[in-house]
């Protein structure tokens, strides 16, 4: 009998440990013959601690798993009250088109074998037989963005590393990722960390770098163990040839996530935003040629060179090719990533894939992207979930979160708490985010009083204009996104209690 | 200050062998100062010192690293610590309404710690857990879905 218990960070947050014990001081007890794996979490984390157990027609699943569900795994298994069928039928699953997450949660995430079983390595052994310049063009002709949030074409990104000239080159890894509605980073470092392991390698190869580093958070313990672990054995086994990788941890700095920010970090200095130019392309880590990419990118690329650039270009739409982790998260009922091509709408994400709310309320407002994406509101839940679509109603694909609030929502305490998250995480180097964020929390304050409101919201209007064109980067640059959208679309929380009660 | 008086989370021996341990590496100021908090709970003023020397930089550069990240503590804080998230996913399923109950059971405004030196409660601001929200960390290791009751009983856990 096989049975799967996961050891991502939320099997384990809800217990999956004391289910695992349980499951081995049960199958003793009854003198049962039992193989537990660990496998890493498959992001349908609505249902974690997700136990399986593998049957003549496939994997059935079994959750959210408690201890006390363990004697039932030794009787008629459909019979189980936590009995979810075979889990690759599971709707959340079964409607996804999982390219860069397709791996996840089938097996032990540092089981080498297993990993090449399921195709793992493909890429780079293409890789290995094509030149550098192919290599960049192949990720072109993808059509792959940067899936941090910004969007730039990566095989841009790689050709211009690779026409530099320099002694020493960089690969980056940005895995810090501190978006909250997010964990795709988390995921695939948890539970397919060869993959990134792959990728990072294949960048190297692509590019004439030979060391790498992975930058993540230090909110993500497991993910960084899980990392080390992985390159330690990738590179005994001689997988990375003269590529050398290392994790680094972050210190609870949002900012970092800013890719400059990341590389003074990296190089032992307080975490502030460069200007660009110069990009990082051409002086980036030790003021060296650095690739910089999101996890997500570069745990993209084994599938692109495996499968080659013509077939993830044929997931999406318009200038948003192949498929990107919707990352469902918040008050809904379906929380967990859900990989999809481009060009599926919020609501078909939000209603059909997410179940809704979890409280069971109408879903008032979602906000996309991170602490520094839009909120939509309902009635535009038409939108496409393609990058050009969202920037036209003032929004952002960003890292792919959404994060759901149900009708009890303040959306004018949402917008102070944009204003005081970027005064908490400014890196300071700017006037503008570093006072005006400060200066937006309080004005923000005095609208929620009731005192001059509309003045103060002409006064923030005013504000978040300064901040999106005069800061240096996407913390000061981007707040204004959840502000005005709050102030735009639900105007009714800002103007006091008698337009609240007007609006309903 | 001289470097021979001795002061908690201090010992010059300890201090050396971790730098040295993580001299070879590019970048290592962030790897030891980590690995200072580790071992002696908050990085003092006399290892920054120590830090600053091994590094051949400025002790203004050491400190400005080290009040830079919101990780790194200059005192000592209590023996366990608990880190709430605060984001706006835990937001959603009410985390911050139950984080300030949690904080006002035990008398202590964010960042403060017990009276009797146990429990230090600070903010995080993700958790990457937003599909299992609200969540929290006690010493490392994550926590989801957590009620009120739940982290009642993570700080009474911890001794």
């Amino acid at each position: 009998m096989r049975i799967f218990v996961p050891q991502d960070s939320a099997a384990l947050a809800l217990g999956a440990d004391r289910i695992a014990q349980a499951i081995r001081r049960d199958a003793a007890a009854r003198d049962r013959d039992v193989t537990l794996v660990r496998n890493g979490s498959r992001g349908l984390f609505w249902l974690e601690p997700l136990v399986e157990i593998e049957t003549a027609e496939g994997r059935v699943g079994f959750g959210p798993f408690t201890p006390a569900d363990v004697p039932a795994l030794f009787g008629d298994l459909t019979a189980h009250p936590k009995y979810l069928g075979l889990v690759e039928e599971i709707p959340f699953l079964k409607k996804q088109q999982r390219l860069t997450f397709a791996r996840c949660g089938l097996a032990d995430p540092l089981d080498l074998d297993a990993y090449r079983a399921l195709g793992g390595f493909a890429g780079l052994e293409k890789a290995r037989a094509m030149s550098p310049a192919e290599i960049c063009a192949e990720v072109k002709a993808s059509g792959l963005r940067g899936r941090g949030g910004a969007g730039f074409p990566t095989g841009i990104k790689w050709e211009t590393v690779r026409t530099a000239s320099a002694e020493q080159k960089y690969i980056v890894c940005n895995a810090d990722e501190g978006d909250s509605g997010t964990f795709a980073d988390r995921l695939i470092m948890e539970a397919d960390p060869f993959c990134l392991v792959e990728g990072m390698a294949i960048a190297g190869r692509a590019v004439g770098a030979t060391r790498g580093y992975i930058y993540t958070r230090s909110e993500y313990p497991y993910a960084i163990r899980m990392m080390s672990a992985a390159i330690d054995l990738a590179a005994r086994a001689g997988l990375l040839e003269d590529f050398r990788l290392e994790v680094r941890e972050g210190a609870g700095a949002y900012v970092c996530g800013e890719e400059t920010a990341l590389l003074d970090s990296l190089e032992g200095k307080r975490g502030q935003v460069r200007a660009k130019p110069p990009i990082p392309a051409l002086i980036g880590l030790f003021s060296k040629p650095t690739v910089i990419n999101n996890t997500i990118s570069l745990a993209a690329v084994p599938w692109i060179l495996a499968e080659g650039a013509p077939a993830y270009a044929a997931f999406g739409m318009g200038r948003s090719r192949g498929t990107m982790p919707v990352q469902l998260a918040g008050n809904i009922k379906h929380g967990g990533l859900f990989e999809t091509a481009f060009g599926i709408t919020l609501g078909e994400l939000i209603d059909d894939i997410g179940g809704g709310t979890s409280s069971g309320r109408p879903v008032r407002a979602v906000q996309a992207g991170g602490p520094l994406g839009a909120y939509f509101a309902v009635s535009q839940f038409d939108t496409p979930y393609d990058y050009e679509a969202f920037a036209a109603k003032d929004g952002l694909v960003g890292h792919g979160g959404l994060v759901v609030f149900d009708d009890t929502v303040d959306m004018a305490q949402m917008a102070r708490f944009a204003m005081e998250f970027c005064a908490h995480e400014s890196c300071g180097k700017c006037t503008p985010c570093r006072i005006g964020s400060t200066r937006g929390t309080e004005t923000i304050d005095k609208i929620i009083a009731g005192d001059a409101v509309e003045r103060n919201l002409a006064l923030v209007t005013d504000l978040c204009e300064t901040l999106k064109f005069g800061s240096l980067c996407a913390l000061g640059g981007f707040t204004p996104y959840p502000v005005m959208s709050a102030i735009k679309n639900f105007p009714e929380d800002f103007r006091g209690p008698a337009a609240k009660l007007a609006a309903e | 200050m001289s470097q021979s008086i001795p002061s908690p989370g201090w010992n010059e021996t300890e201090t050396n062998a971790l730098i040295d341990a993580h001299l070879g590496q590019e970048g290592p100021m962030l790897p030891i100062l980590h690995a200072l908090q580790a071992a002696f709970g908050y990085i003092s003023e006399p290892a920054m010192r120590l830090v600053a020397q091994r590094l051949n930089v400025t002790r203004a550069e050491v400190y400005g690293v080290a009040s830079f990240y919101h990780d790194f503590r200059l005192a000592p804080q209590g023996r366990h610590q608990m880190k709430i998230c605060r984001a706006e996913a835990c937001q959603s399923m009410g985390g911050e309404t139950q984080a300030r109950a949690f904080l006002a059971a035990l008398g202590l405004e964010w960042g403060g710690t017990t009276p009797d030196g146990r429990l230090t409660v600070e903010p995080v601001y993700c958790l990457g857990l937003c599909a299992c929200a609200p969540s929290a960390m006690l010493d490392g290791e994550p926590h989801a879905r957590m009620d009120l009751e739940g982290l009642k009983a993570l700080a009474a856990e911890a001794v």
